[in-house]
């Protein structure tokens, strides 16, 4: 638990919430605490899970970032054309796609730190960017014929999904990063006050670029496991995963204004995210009114972790 | 003069966390007249007249205007009932119309409620405006206006609310000559019709032209209100300035010393001008002069936080040329900024992570040995926190200042820089803070030490600069040196 001791309140108050949700969920149905199931729900969020953990980095240094689902694209539809059977090895597709997104994170950084372009209007601009660059590079059309090895990274390790297994490891590397390293104490200071932090003698433009670049990459990531998945490169893919992504980190006591906030609370607010979409499924309530309680549950988060933080 | 007070004040008190500003001050404004707060930083005069039109609340005391108890909640509610206030930084709606900026907050309505009554605004603006004899044309935009036609406005605007009482802070800092005299007529010519100005400067000049009585604060405590016929500059000074100073601390012989900073000829256009001196290992330089004389410029160019056009920076004799903090960080310089708010704190983060802010050396932090560092400047700071996890934002204003200072010696400097280090801090840990940088002096630290309160700069500066405009005005010993001489060389010629 140690993950989450910089804002502990608030995470125990989410990880409370969630462990009383699945509590009700099991009695309810009790399809729900059983394993396949769980192992379901950790496939489901891996995606967005891998995404929140990017854009923590963002929005840690009081930034947004709108381009991931594009991203996503764009980085699977680029993994994918280079990944049909026999065509390069392994890992040719996978660090390329990885560096698609590391590219279009890093560019997003440049606009932000030396255009001074706002971080809101600089990745739209990259969203629609990507999303276009991804529908060139496909000509429109899945990618689909891909190798074995490559749509193996979708599949299960051992009885374990492989995304989740790079979720945890992205986790774990991220909240070791944030807590123990230099660069990750200097991105809660750029967050909290980039004044300070110039004065401090910290190269802000850098941080913020590394944050950016960082997203970018994780991006570029889920677009590889998400293309590995669904066995194409969809350059339609991950329309509005960039809004699932920051609610998770929200939900997770992030401080959209910077400076505030952990990778424990971004994984709990992506499981929490995760078990509901599960558990409205189970109890037959459809897409529509899910969509609904999403919404309602991202806003009241908030909303009590402000109140929360005014006493 | 009626000896009607349209203003009485009596046991009024005001104490903000960690500092008591306002001491049992009691005072009467009267009718008609214009009446000088005078005081230097910090005396309390700000927060008297924020307390009078409600942008701060009173802790203990009585306010009476005109007989009736003055009871208000905001700027607004003050300028409905008569007072109005005019800051030495103006606040205007920028891309709105001058009418509209007069009207704002009454604007005539017709037909139904909320729907402005443009031709009735227009006719109300340029009714004000005629009164004042102003030539500004009601539907010029804000922003194209220069700041002493702003300020019109505002006198416009108060005069639009029928204000009795208009409170100018500081209203000529940043207009021309010309446009004083300007503003003068204007005063003269309200106080005919009978509005009271309480009239808020540092320039002894203008003071003695415009104003009929003199309130001087001085900590928090009213000193004297007298009739400005009966006092002088000289006096004037001396009751600002007042109390008894301790002798200079040891005199620690700098000439022998070998030179830490020197600045040589160093010019940021707009700012400081020509600006060369040097600083010793083991002396404190002080840097005295008003605010808005370029003191907070010159050291930020120091620190590379804004780098100066041109000139010559020398650390220990090598030439650098520094800018950013980083670059001043390693070649030994700290700076403890005048705004720990905007350039000291990260508010949100702990008092142990502020502390190590800018002494992380490694890539890795460890975690234990960061504690322990910390948990020391806690100790030696004497640092009132509830821990060191505890965020800094929930600090008083003194103990947030000791961590700015605990911060800046944490990466060991050679050269400490100061920018009015005990601002908004209550006495006892100014005399703390006093007691630090004279061991660190001792010590062989150089300091560089810029305040606005006089008495610290005679207390603890070996030698002393006072700034005026831009430019070095005068150089000091300050054993050889009197409040009235710095003053006089502070003040614009």
């Amino acid at each position: 638990m140690r993950l989450m001791r910089s804002s502990s309140i608030k995470s125990w108050g989410l990880a409370i919430a969630l462990v009383l949700i699945c509590l009700a969920l099991s009695l309810a149905k009790p399809g729900f605490l059983t394993i396949p199931n769980l192992l379901n729900v950790m496939r489901q969020i891996s995606i967005n899970g891998i995404l929140a953990v990017g854009v923590t980095y963002v929005i840690l240094t009081g930034g947004v970032d709108l381009s991931l689902g594009s991203l996503v694209a764009v980085s699977g539809v680029v993994a994918a054309s280079l990944a049909h059977p026999n065509q390069h090895v392994l890992a040719l597709p996978v660090l390329l796609g990885v560096l698609t997104g590391t590219l279009g994170g890093a560019l997003n950084g440049l606009v932000v730190t030396r255009g001074k372009v706002a971080p809101f209007i600089a990745t739209l601009g990259m969203m629609t960017v990507a999303r276009g660059l991804a529908l060139v590079l496909s000509s429109g059309r899945p990618v689909s014929n891909l190798s074995t090895e490559f749509t193996r990274l979708g599949g299960d390790l051992a009885g374990v999904p492989i995304p989740l297994i790079v979720l945890a490891v992205i986790a774990c590397l991220s909240a070791v990063f944030l807590q123990n390293l230099r660069l990750g104490r200097y991105i809660y200071a750029v967050g909290g006050n980039d004044l300070a932090a110039t004065a401090s003698g910290i190269n802000v433009a850098a941080v913020k670029m590394f944050s950016y670049g960082t997203c970018g990459a994780l991006a570029g990531v889920a677009g590889v496991v998400l293309a590995a998945r669904i066995t194409t490169g969809q350059p339609n893919a991950g329309v509005g995963y960039e809004l699932d992504a920051i609610a998770a980190v929200v939900i997770g006591g992030t401080s959209l204004s910077g400076g505030v906030g952990s990778i424990g609370g971004t994984i709990l607010g992506a499981l929490l995210i995760g078990v509901i979409n599960n558990g409205l499924d189970l109890l037959n309530v459809t897409s529509y009114y899910q969509s609904i309680v999403k919404g309602v549950i991202i806003v009241g988060a908030v909303w009590l972790d402000q109140k929360q933080n005014k006493s | 003069m009626s000896g009607r007070p349209i203003l009485h004040v009596r046991n009024l008190c005001k104490s903000f966390p960690g500092a008591q500003v306002l001491t049992n001050v009691s005072l009467d404004v009267q009718v008609g007249t214009v009446h000088a707060m005078m005081g230097e930083n910090g005396a309390g005069k700000s927060t008297l007249m924020k307390i009078l039109v409600g942008l701060h609340t009173r802790d203990a005391g009585e306010i009476l205007f005109k007989g009736q108890p003055w009871r208000i909640k905001n700027p607004h509610d003050a300028l409905k009932r008569g007072v109005a206030m005019i800051h030495q930084e103006l606040l205007p709606f920028r891309n709105l119309s001058v009418a509209e900026n007069i009207t704002m907050g009454r604007e005539p309505t017709r037909w139904f409620p909320g729907w402005i009554d443009r031709p009735a605004l227009a006719r109300e603006a340029t009714r004000v405006l005629d009164r004042l004899g102003s030539p500004l044309a009601p539907g010029r935009k804000m922003m194209d206006l220069s700041v002493a036609e702003m300020q019109t406005v505002e006198i416009a605007k108060a005069l639009a609310y029928d204000a009795s009482l208009i409170i100018m802070d500081e209203p000529t800092s940043a207009i021309s000559q010309r446009e004083v005299d300007a503003l003068f007529n204007l005063i003269r010519d309200l106080k005919q019709r009978g509005v009271t100005v309480i009239y808020i400067s540092h320039k002894m000049d203008e003071i003695f032209r415009i104003a009929d009585a003199i309130t001087v604060l001085r900590d928090g405590y009213h000193i004297t209100t007298r009739p400005a016929s009966e006092l002088d500059d000289r006096q004037l000074i001396s009751l600002m300035v007042g109390r008894e100073l301790a002798p200079p601390a040891a005199a620690r012989s700098a000439s022998q010393r070998e030179p830490a900073l020197e600045v040589h000829r160093l010019t940021l256009p707009g700012k400081f001008h020509d600006i060369s001196f040097t600083l010793h290992r083991g002396e404190i330089l002080g840097i005295a002069g008003l605010m808005g004389a370029g003191r907070t410029e010159l050291v930020s160019a120091i620190y590379g936080l804004a780098p100066a056009a041109s000139g010559e920076i020398r650390i220990r004799g090598r030439q650098l040329t520094i800018t950013s903090p980083a670059a001043a960080i390693a070649a030994g310089i700290a700076l403890v900024s005048e705004d720990r708010k905007l350039f000291g704190l990260v508010p949100r983060m702990s008092v142990q992570h502020n502390l190590t802010l800018s002494s992380l050396r490694q890539h890795w932090i460890n975690r234990q040995r960061e504690a322990a560092l910390a948990d020391a400047q806690i100790q030696t700071f004497a640092i009132k926190v509830a821990g060191r996890h505890q965020r800094v934002m929930h600090l008083s204003g003194g103990n947030q200042q000791k961590v700015v200072l605990a911060k800046a010696l944490l990466s060991n400097p050679d050269i400490l820089i100061l920018d009015e280090p005990t601002r908004g801090i209550d006495i006892g840990a100014k005399t703390e803070i006093y007691a630090l940088i004279n061991r660190l002096a001792n010590v062989g630290t150089a300091v560089l030490l810029v305040s606005s309160e006089l008495p610290e700069l005679l207390l603890l500066s070996d030698r002393l600069l006072v700034m005026r405009q831009g430019q070095l005005s005068a150089r000091f010993d300050t054993r050889q040196t009197s409040p009235q001489e710095i003053l006089k060389f502070a003040m614009p010629a």
